[in-house]
């Protein structure tokens, strides 16, 4: 990374939801910094937290615990209106559905400037629509699609659209929830390569939450792979599939197919069994960094025996 | 080899207010004996129609199978009435879907979900269906198969929901399996053991299997030959190797570039442009003509034949005619016809395996 800026810093983040009687723990003390022009990838399966933890860190949901820093500023905690908006501006999020998250009965124009409504930032009606055409532009669309509706779109157009409404208000960083996932292979690319065109140009941060390894490797810079609410591993994206250490890392990376009949044929698929890998005498795991930028839960004997093996 | 279905010219269409939607637009494909065919493709480029339209069941109307035969033994299914082909349906071709919350009944034990078709089909007594469906369970790996028998639906997980789908697929011993898009739903690691227990089940069992899916990792994996579909015709079929080794057609290349590989750093995807054509209104010569950057002036004029490469290589694209120009394909996709360059293995295949 040019910088090592901190953008984003998140601490002991917690995000507990009372289910009945019970407690779910869909994030249970997160920390981890985003630095300035990166692009952060949060990968595990379904229910591990990912995707809280992307709505937590911009409010959608009020935290239990823990703490967000953004630009140094906390971003939880008591806030005025007007605190809030100009936090809002800075912070935007990019949905997994563009079927859902568009609504049906507004105009792409009226879509894409809502935010530039709500925060002032165009003095006329001219200059309102002149911002929607060069951000339609931006995202690969024309002029005319500013009047239709999301109905007339097909996914990969309306992810374009969602994009555009992302950008209309000058964020500086972005929060992708599965941005991809219910796309066509082709199409993905398409939006992989936008969003990767748009970072170079308005120096962008990227949260991308995703559970497709190959994506996420090729478009983060530094990944967390996260478990039961935590991040059990966090390295550069190089390094992670390099070098995976912790077990259930080496479990996902193993039982990804690849395009490749060839290592196909050959990959043998490691299992993971969180039974054989408590920890002795109830000790917690931490995240420690066992390299450079690489860490990882562990405990302190573990944590010891890494050492030796790097 | 012999041949167990072979579908000549099928032609699906839809007929909605708008007009006639020609989503499946004369395909020909056959299934051998004891192997497993990969159809893959875009959404709406037709690869559930014409796996719905094999197992008949295209809702009629608004659908309708306007030509072609489907030859499975000495019968057409095409032709088929409805109460013969209720025969068929479960007993010799099954079908696994999607989503394995709406494909089971949540109202059912699974038991009995699964002694249904033995019950219809093999006119089994209930208690020896019972039997079989303990046996069943047992095969396709649920731990528990005597107590679990009277479990509903969400009394499962997702991976395990689909074991039992597929243990009803596999109640009647089907010469054919239609698997569409079985593992799309489900996280990784669990489609990784979906895979090796479909992988695992064929060996046993001998199914032939047609495994419709748009992730080619998954294809590399499970498939013996490849068909690719794009709105609604086969556009290059050959075997897995001849697929992702030595790929003939600009659609090929496109979806092999667009997928990013582990090992490669930072070359830029090769995102085929626009979007799939309209089926109401297909457009004249070779429907992939306007997202091609190699299309020729014939593309949009005459539909390309299938060309053939091999014995087992087909592919409909111009670009094969012997007066056609030579032309480059993508860097990544150079990379996969020399030497074939596989994979650098990453974790466990290091040590293992049959390297060659």
């Amino acid at each position: 990374m040019s910088s090592q800026e901190k953008l984003l810093e998140i601490k002991n983040l917690k995000q507990h939801f009372k289910v009945g009687k019970s407690t779910v723990k869909a994030v249970d003390g997160l920390t981890f910094d985003i630095y300035k022009g990166e692009t952060f990838g949060l990968v595990g399966e379904s229910g591990c937290g990912k995707s809280t933890t992307g709505r937590t860190i911009i409010r959608l949901y009020d935290a239990t615990d823990g703490e967000v820093r953004f630009n140094g500023e906390d971003v939880h905690g008591k806030k005025s209106a007007k605190e809030l908006k100009k936090f809002n501006q800075k912070m935007q999020m990019i949905f997994q559905d563009p079927y859902a998250s568009l609504n049906p009965r507004m105009t792409v124009s009226d879509i894409i400037a809502e935010g530039i409504d709500i925060h002032g930032l165009s003095t006329s009606k001219k200059a309102r629509m002149d911002k929607v055409v060069e951000l339609l532009e931006t995202v690969g669309l024309n002029k005319e699609h500013a009047n239709r509706y999301p109905h007339e779109f097909s996914g990969g157009q309306r992810q374009r659209i969602g994009i555009a409404r992302a950008l209309a208000v000058d964020p500086e960083f972005i929060i992708a929830d599965e941005p991809i996932s219910a796309l066509d292979v082709s199409i993905q690319a398409q939006v992989v390569n936008l969003m990767k065109k748009l970072q170079r140009e308005k120096g962008l941060t990227y949260l991308f939450i995703a559970h497709d390894l190959s994506m996420v490797k090729y478009i983060s810079d530094r990944i967390g792979v996260m478990y039961r609410g935590q991040i059990v591993e966090l390295a550069e994206s190089e390094e992670l599939y390099r070098n995976p250490l912790h077990p259930y890392t080496q479990s996902l990376l193993s039982a990804i197919p690849l395009p490749d009949p060839e290592y196909e044929r050959s990959r043998k698929r490691k299992v993971y069994d969180p039974e054989k890998h408590l920890p002795k005498d109830g000790e917690e795991r931490v995240l420690r960094e066992v390299m450079e930028g690489h860490w990882i839960a562990c405990t302190e004997e573990e944590y010891q025996k890494y050492q030796v093996t790097v | 080899m012999e041949k167990i279905l072979e579908v000549n010219d099928l032609h699906v269409s839809f007929d909605t207010f708008a007009g006639e939607v020609q989503a499946v637009r004369g395909v020909n494909f056959h299934l051998n004996k004891g192997e497993t065919l990969a159809i893959v493709g875009e959404s709406g480029s037709g690869k559930s129609v014409t796996s719905k339209a094999v197992m008949r069941l295209i809702p009629n109307p608004p659908g309708r199978i306007k030509e072609g035969e489907i030859k499975f033994g000495d019968r057409d299914l095409a032709q088929l009435s409805e109460k013969e082909m209720q025969k068929i349906r479960g007993s010799e071709i099954s079908m696994i879907f999607q989503d394995p919350m709406t494909s089971l009944n949540p109202t059912m034990t699974i038991g009995k979900q699964i002694m249904e078709g033995l019950v219809k089909h093999q006119n089994m007594s209930k208690s020896e269906a019972k039997e079989r469906a303990i046996e069943l369970l047992k095969l396709v790996g649920i731990p528990n198969a005597e107590g679990r028998i009277n479990e509903f639906p969400h009394q499962f997980s997702g991976g395990m929901r689909q074991r039992v789908v597929i243990a009803i697929a596999l109640a009647c011993n089907p010469r054919v399996l239609i698997a569409d898009e079985p593992t799309t739903a489900l996280d990784v690691t669990i489609q990784a053991q979906i895979l090796e227990l479909l992988n695992d089940l064929q060996e046993k069992m001998g199914t032939s299997i047609i495994f419709i899916t748009h992730d080619l990792g998954v294809v590399a994996n499970i498939a013996d030959r490849v068909a690719v579909m794009y709105a609604g015709k086969i556009v290059e079929t050959g075997t897995v190797d001849e697929i992702f080794y030595n790929p003939q057609h600009p659609y090929t290349w496109g979806l092999l570039g667009s997928m990013p590989s582990l090992d490669s750093t930072d070359e830029e995807l090769i995102a085929i442009p626009g979007s799939p054509p309209d089926l109401l209104d297909p457009p004249k010569g070779d429907a992939f003509a306007p997202r091609n950057p190699y299309a020729m002036k014939i593309d949009t004029e005459m539909e390309p034949p299938l060309f053939k490469i091999s014995d087992t290589h087909y592919a409909a694209t111009w670009l094969l005619h012997e007066k056609a120009p030579k032309v480059e394909p993508p860097a990544a996709i150079k990379k996969r016809m020399q030497g074939m360059a596989p994979s650098e293995p990453i974790i466990g295949a290091k040590d293992g395996g049959k390297n060659v």
